[in-house]
C-alpha cells in the first residue's frame, strides 16, 4: 500500500510523505523544511539546558532515508534549517563529512529562514527564495500563488478519540502549500490557529504524518 | 502543640538570637494554623518569642525580610525549606536552630517531598551540628521504618507510642437511596449529607478529588434550602479563597467544609464533630487520618460517616471499616529513594556555593532515605548535573557546574536564578489562574488544567470555588471568567490525584466477596452481588477471573486482579501490547481497583500465554518504552532532576511552534542513550510509582495457571460499573490507526473533498 499523499497543485503532481517531506516526482525534487538543527546546542547556550543532544544525528538519518529511497537530483532546505546562526556555524562543522556524503551527485539549495537568515559555512547554494516552473519556494507564506512554504510547524488535530492529541501535517488548498517540520525537536501550531487559518482557503487539506501520510480536511 | 513545649520552655528567657526552632509540615494550611495555635498563646503569657510562616504563599517582602532576620519559630513547607538552603547565606539563615519538627511525617514518608525534607535536613545538620529532630504521626504503621527515614543515619532515633485515645464512632451512611453503578460523585447522598450537617455543629465533608468536591458543593448547595453556612476548601482555590474559608471555620461561622487532602492532616479546627467521608477511602490509614479531624479533644471519640460514591464501593467500605476497627493500617514498603530528587539536591547545593564532591556524598548519606546510596550512583547524579550525563559528550563548553580549584560550582552563577524558581518535587499538570474579568475586579478564584483552558470557548459555563462562572477570554495565560447564574456547568478537571486501593484493604475487599450472603451489606449491594455471582462468578482470592464479551461492536475482556488501580492500570499497559503484537487489535482500556477493561476488535481467547509472568517482564523492557506512561513519568523525573524547567524568567509562552514536548526528549534518549540517568530513574520510578509492577508480579505468581476465563453474551453486573469508568488509556497501534485511516477518508468524501 502506497503510504504517501498525491496531489494536484498548480499543474504539478506532488506527494506528501509520510515522514513530512515532500516529493516532487518529476522534477525528482525533495523538499524538507525547518530541521532546526542545533536546537540542542542553542538551549544550552542560552539557557544553560542540556537536552539529550541526539537530534542533529536523528533529524539528518532520517533525512538520509528519504534521500536514499528516492534519490533526488535536488534537494531543498526551506529555512530554519539551523536553530540560529551560531548553532548553525558549529553544526555545520561537527557534520561537515555527513551533509557532503548527502550533497554530492545532486543539486543542493539552503533557502534562509528566520532563524538562519545569513550565509553559514556550508557549501551549495543560500539563497532567499527559489522559483522551478510553476513554483516558488520560500520559507514564509506570502499572498503570492503557487508558493511552498514552511516556518509554521503546522500540526492538526486528531479526528478520533485517543489516538494522541495531534500529529504534523502538511497544509495545502488551490494556492499554497506548508510543510510541517521535519526536525526532530520541534514543537507544532495548530491548524486552527488564526495565523494559519487566515492563510489556508476554505478548502485547505491537511495531511497527517505519522505512519501513513493521511489527507483530511484541515482542522479549524 | 506539645511539641512546642520544650521550644517555648527553651525560648522563654528570651536569650536565644534568631531561629530556634523549624516546624515542617506537608501542608501551607496547617503552617498557617499552627501560627494562629502558637501566637495566641504565646501573646497570653507575654513570652519575647516570635513566630512566623512561610510558605509559597508569604509575600516576596516578608520573605526577604525573614532571610535578614529570622524569627525565633519558623513554620514552612519542605519545598519552602529546600529553597531557604540554596541561598549563599543559608548558614547565616540557621544560625542557633536547636530543634526541627516534621509533622504528620507519615504524610511525607511515602513521598518524594519527604526525601526532599530529608536532604535538606542534612543540609542543616552540616550546617548546625547540635539540631535535634522530632517527628510527629497520629497514623504509623511500622514506626521503625520512620525513624529510619526521620533520624541523622546512623544514628538511634527513640519513638515514643502516646496513648490512641477510644475507639472511633463509625459506620456507613444510611441514604434512601442506593448508590449508582459508577461515578465517584455521592451526590445521591446529598439529602442525607443535609441531614447530618443539620444534627452536628460544624461537619467536614472530605472528598478525593478536587473535581468531585466542587461538584458536590455545587449540588448541596442547591439543595440547601436552609441556607446553613457552607463552604470548600481544596488545594486549586487561591490562597484569598481558602484563607476566608479557614478564618469562617475558626470562628466558627460555617456548619460544613467540603474539602480535599487539603484538609486532611493536623489542623485544629476545634468544634468539628463530625466527618463526612464521600466515596471509598482506598486507605485506610487515609481514613483514620480524616476521622481524627472530629472531635480534637483528649478522650473524646471521633464520629465519622462514609459515604461509598457506587455500589463497588459500598463492599470497600465496608472492608474498611472492619478494618478500621481491627486498627489493621495498611503501607507498602517504599524502595531506595529517587535520584532525581538526588539530582535537584546537588544543584540546590551548588545555588549556595562551591562544594566539596566527598563531603556533599557524606552529607547525602546521612539523610535516611538515602543511607544506602554508593559512590557510583551519587557520581552519576553528579555528572548528570555538571555535563547532562550523555554517552555523547557534547556539552564541553556548556557545562551546567564546574570543577575549579577542587571544588564544583557553577559555571553561569546567573543558572542558579533557574534552579531556585524550580525547586520542588511536586507534579502539577500545567495549571493556569482563573480571575473574575478585569471590569469586575479581577479577583483570584483559582487554578484549573491548562488542557481544559483550551477547551473553552467564550461562553462556556464551569465549576470553580463553588460557583458558576461564564468563561470570557484567555488573556496572557490568566483565564477570564464572569459570573452566570442557572445554567448547567461544566466541571474543571484538576490535577487531583488518584489514590490506589492498598494491598491490605484489597484482600479485605477479596475476602468480603467470598461470603455465602452479605447480611452487613444494604440490600442494594448484596442483591448486585448475588446477581454477579448467578450470570458469572466472584473473583477468588489466588485465582483471576477473565470475563469477556462483545458489547456495542467492540470485544471486551475483563480482568478482576484486585490490585489496585496504579497495578491494574500496568496489567493493561503490558497486556495490550501482548495483544497488539499477537495482532488482536486492541483499541483502551480503562483501570479501577479491583478490575482492568480491554476493548479491541478481535475476541481474548487463550490468555494464559498472554499473562505468562516471564514473558511479561521479559517484554517488559521493550514495552516500557513507548507507552505513555512511561512518557509520563519521564516528564515528571526530567522536571525534577532540572533537564526540563517548569519556569524560565522571562519565558514568553507565546509562539507555540518554537516549544517542543517532552515526550520528544524521552524517545529521542531512548533510541540513542537508553542507558542514559534519567531513563533509568525513569524505569525504577514507573515500575514503583505510577506502574506498581511488583504488585502486578506479585498477583501473577499467586494465581499462577489458575486463571478461569468466563465467555459471556453480555456486560456482567461487576463490569457495567467498568464501562463507566474515566481515565480511558487509548492503545497506539494497528486498530488505531485503521479507525483513523477511515475516519480521515470519512471526513474527505463528507466535506467533498475526494
Amino acid at each position: 500500500m502506497d503510504a504517501s499523499h498525491h496531489f494536484e497543485f498548480q499543474g504539478c503532481t506532488l506527494t506528501a510523505r509520510p515522514s513530512g517531506a515532500l516529493w516532487w516526482a518529476k522534477a525528482r525534487t525533495l523538499t524538507v523544511s525547518d530541521l532546526h538543527l542545533g536546537k540542542a546546542e542553542r538551549m544550552a547556550r542560552r539557557a544553560g539546558l542540556q537536552i539529550p543532544p541526539y537530534e542533529v544525528q536523528d533529524t539528518l538519518q532520517r533525512l538520509q532515508s528519504e534521500i536514499e529511497a528516492l534519490s533526488p537530483t535536488r534537494v531543498i532546505c526551506l529555512g530554519d534549517t539551523f536553530d540560529d546562526m551560531e548553532a548553525g556555524r558549529a553544526v555545520a562543522i561537527q557534520v561537515q563529512d555527513w551533509l557532503t556524503r548527502l550533497q554530492s551527485g545532486r543539486e543542493w539549495v539552503w533557502i534562509e529562514g528566520n532563524h538562519d537568515p545569513g550565509p553559514l559555512p556550508l557549501s551549495s547554494a543560500h539563497l532567499a527564495e527559489l522559483t522551478l516552473a510553476t513554483l516558488v519556494f520560500r520559507h514564509i507564506a506570502t499572498p503570492e500563488t503557487g508558493e511552498i512554504s514552511g516556518h509554521y510547524h503546522p500540526k492538526a488535530k486528531l479526528p478520533v478519540k485517543g489516538a494522541g492529541a495531534a500529529r504534523p501535517c502538511f497544509l495545502y488548498d488551490e494556492r499554497r502549500v506548508i510543510l510541517p517540520a521535519f526536525g526532530t525537536y520541534t514543537g507544532g501550531l495548530r491548524t486552527s490557529d488564526p495565523a494559519l487559518s487566515r492563510l489556508m482557503g476554505p478548502r485547505a487539506r491537511a495531511v497527517l504524518t505519522g505512519p501513513r501520510a493521511l489527507p483530511m480536511p484541515m482542522p479549524r | 502543640m506539645a511539641g512546642f513545649l520544650p521550644t517555648l520552655a527553651e525560648l522563654a528567657d528570651g536569650g536565644h538570637e534568631g531561629l530556634h526552632t523549624l516546624y515542617i509540615s506537608p501542608l501551607k494550611a496547617l503552617a498557617a494554623d499552627i501560627r494562629r495555635n502558637l501566637t495566641g498563646p504565646i501573646a497570653e503569657m507575654g513570652l519575647p518569642i516570635r513566630v512566623e510562616d512561610r510558605t509559597g504563599d508569604t509575600p516576596h517582602s516578608r520573605r526577604q525580610r525573614q532571610r535578614a532576620d529570622p524569627p525565633h519559630i519558623l513554620l514552612t513547607t519542605p519545598e519552602s525549606l529546600a529553597l531557604l538552603t540554596s541561598y549563599e547565606d543559608a548558614a547565616r539563615i540557621f544560625k542557633g536552630l536547636r530543634r526541627v519538627i516534621v509533622d504528620e511525617i507519615h504524610a511525607l514518608e511515602e513521598s518524594r517531598r519527604g526525601d526532599q525534607l530529608m536532604l535538606a535536613q542534612a543540609r542543616q545538620q552540616t550546617l548546625c551540628p547540635d539540631l535535634r529532630r522530632v517527628g510527629l504521626s497520629a497514623t504509623v504503621e511500622n514506626p521503625s521504618a520512620v525513624a529510619r527515614f526521620l533520624a541523622r543515619h546512623p544514628d538511634p532515633c527513640a519513638i515514643i507510642h502516646a496513648d490512641p485515645g477510644p475507639a472511633p464512632d463509625i459506620a456507613m451512611l444510611k441514604t434512601a437511596e442506593p448508590p449508582p453503578w459508577s461515578g465517584g460523585g455521592g451526590a445521591y447522598a446529598i439529602p442525607a449529607v443535609l441531614a447530618q450537617t443539620r444534627q452536628h455543629r460544624t461537619t467536614l465533608i472530605f472528598h478525593n478529588t478536587r473535581a468531585q468536591a466542587e461538584i458536590f458543593f455545587h449540588k448541596l448547595w442547591l439543595a440547601n434550602e436552609d441556607a446553613l453556612p457552607v463552604g470548600i476548601h481544596h488545594g486549586a482555590l487561591s490562597r484569598e479563597q481558602r484563607e476566608r474559608v479557614e478564618q469562617a471555620m475558626v470562628a466558627g461561622q460555617l456548619r460544613a467544609i467540603v474539602c480535599t487532602g487539603s484538609l486532611d492532616l493536623g489542623i485544629d479546627w476545634g468544634d468539628v464533630d463530625l466527618v463526612i467521608q464521600v466515596g471509598a477511602p482506598k486507605n485506610v490509614k487515609r481514613l483514620v487520618q480524616r476521622i481524627g479531624r472530629a472531635n480534637h479533644r483528649y478522650n473524646a471519640p471521633s464520629k465519622a460517616l462514609l459515604v461509598p460514591a457506587n455500589r463497588f464501593e459500598v463492599v470497600e467500605c465496608r472492608a474498611a471499616l472492619d478494618a478500621v476497627r481491627a486498627g489493621d493500617l495498611d503501607g507498602d514498603p517504599r524502595g531506595s529513594a529517587p535520584l532525581d530528587v538526588l539530582c535537584q539536591k546537588i544543584l540546590i547545593t551548588a545555588c549556595a556555593g562551591p562544594f566539596d564532591t566527598a563531603a556533599l556524598y557524606h552529607e547525602v548519606r546521612t539523610a535516611g532515605p538515602y543511607a544506602a546510596i554508593s559512590r557510583a550512583q551519587f557520581d552519576d547524579c553528579l555528572d548528570f548535573c555538571a555535563t547532562g550525563g550523555y554517552a555523547l559528550r557534547a556539552y564541553d563548553k556548556w557545562k551546567r557546574l564546574l570543577f575549579k580549584d577542587g571544588k564544583w560550582q557553577l559555571r553561569d552563577p546567573r543558572a542558579a536564578r533557574n534552579i531556585r524558581m524550580n525547586i520542588g518535587t511536586i507534579q502539577d499538570a500545567d495549571l493556569l489562574k482563573v480571575r473574575m474579568h478585569r471590569s469586575r475586579g479581577g479577583a483570584p478564584l483559582g487554578e484549573v488544567e491548562e488542557s481544559f483552558a483550551a477547551s473553552l470557548t467564550p461562553g462556556d459555563t464551569f465549576l470553580i470555588g463553588g460557583q458558576i462562572v461564564r468563561f470570557e477570554a484567555l488573556r496572557e495565560l490568566v483565564v477570564e471568567v464572569s459570573r452566570d447564574r442557572g445554567r448547567t456547568p461544566r466541571v474543571a478537571t484538576f490535577s487531583g490525584t488518584k489514590f490506589a486501593t492498598s494491598t491490605q484493604l484489597s484482600a479485605r475487599i477479596l475476602r468480603l466477596l467470598q461470603q455465602s450472603e452479605w447480611p452487613d451489606l444494604p440490600r442494594h449491594t448484596a442483591e448486585w452481588l448475588a446477581l454477579q455471582r448467578k450470570v458469572s462468578r466472584l473473583p477468588r482470592p489466588g485465582r483471576l477471573l477473565i470475563e469477556t464479551f462483545p458489547h456495542e461492536g467492540r470485544e471486551y475482556a475483563c480482568l478482576y486482579g484486585f490490585a489496585g488501580r496504579n497495578a491494574q492500570q500496568t496489567l493493561g499497559l503490558l497486556l495490550t501490547s501482548r495483544m497488539e503484537e499477537e495482532r488482536l487489535a486492541p483499541l483502551g482500556f480503562v483501570a479501577a481497583d479491583y478490575a482492568t477493561l480491554i476493548w479491541g476488535l478481535e475476541p481474548l481467547t487463550d490468555p494464559a500465554p498472554l499473562l505468562d509472568p516471564t514473558r511479561l517482564a521479559a517484554g517488559l523492557d521493550g514495552w516500557l518504552q513507548g507507552n505513555a506512561v512511561m512518557k509520563r513519568t519521564f516528564r515528571s523525573v526530567a522536571t525534577i532532576a532540572g533537564l526540563t524547567p517548569r519556569n524560565l524568567p522571562g519565558q514568553r509562552k507565546s509562539g507555540r511552534q518554537a516549544t517542543f514536548s517532552s515526550d520528544i526528549l524521552y524517545d529521542t534518549l531512548a533510541k540513542y542513550d537508553p542507558d542514559h540517568l534519567l531513563m533509568r530513574i525513569t524505569r525504577a520510578e514507573a515500575m514503583r510509582g505510577l506502574v506498581d509492577f511488583a504488585r502486578i508480579e506479585e498477583m501473577l505468581t499467586r494465581i499462577g495457571p489458575d486463571i478461569d476465563l468466563l465467555r459471556l453474551d453480555r456486560v456482567t453486573p461487576l463490569a457495567a460499573p467498568m464501562l463507566l469508568e474515566v481515565g480511558r488509556v487509548p492503545v497506539e497501534g494497528q486498530a488505531r490507526e485503521r479507525l483513523l485511516a477511515e475516519e480521515t477518508e470519512r471526513l474527505m468524501s463528507a466535506a467533498g473533498l475526494t
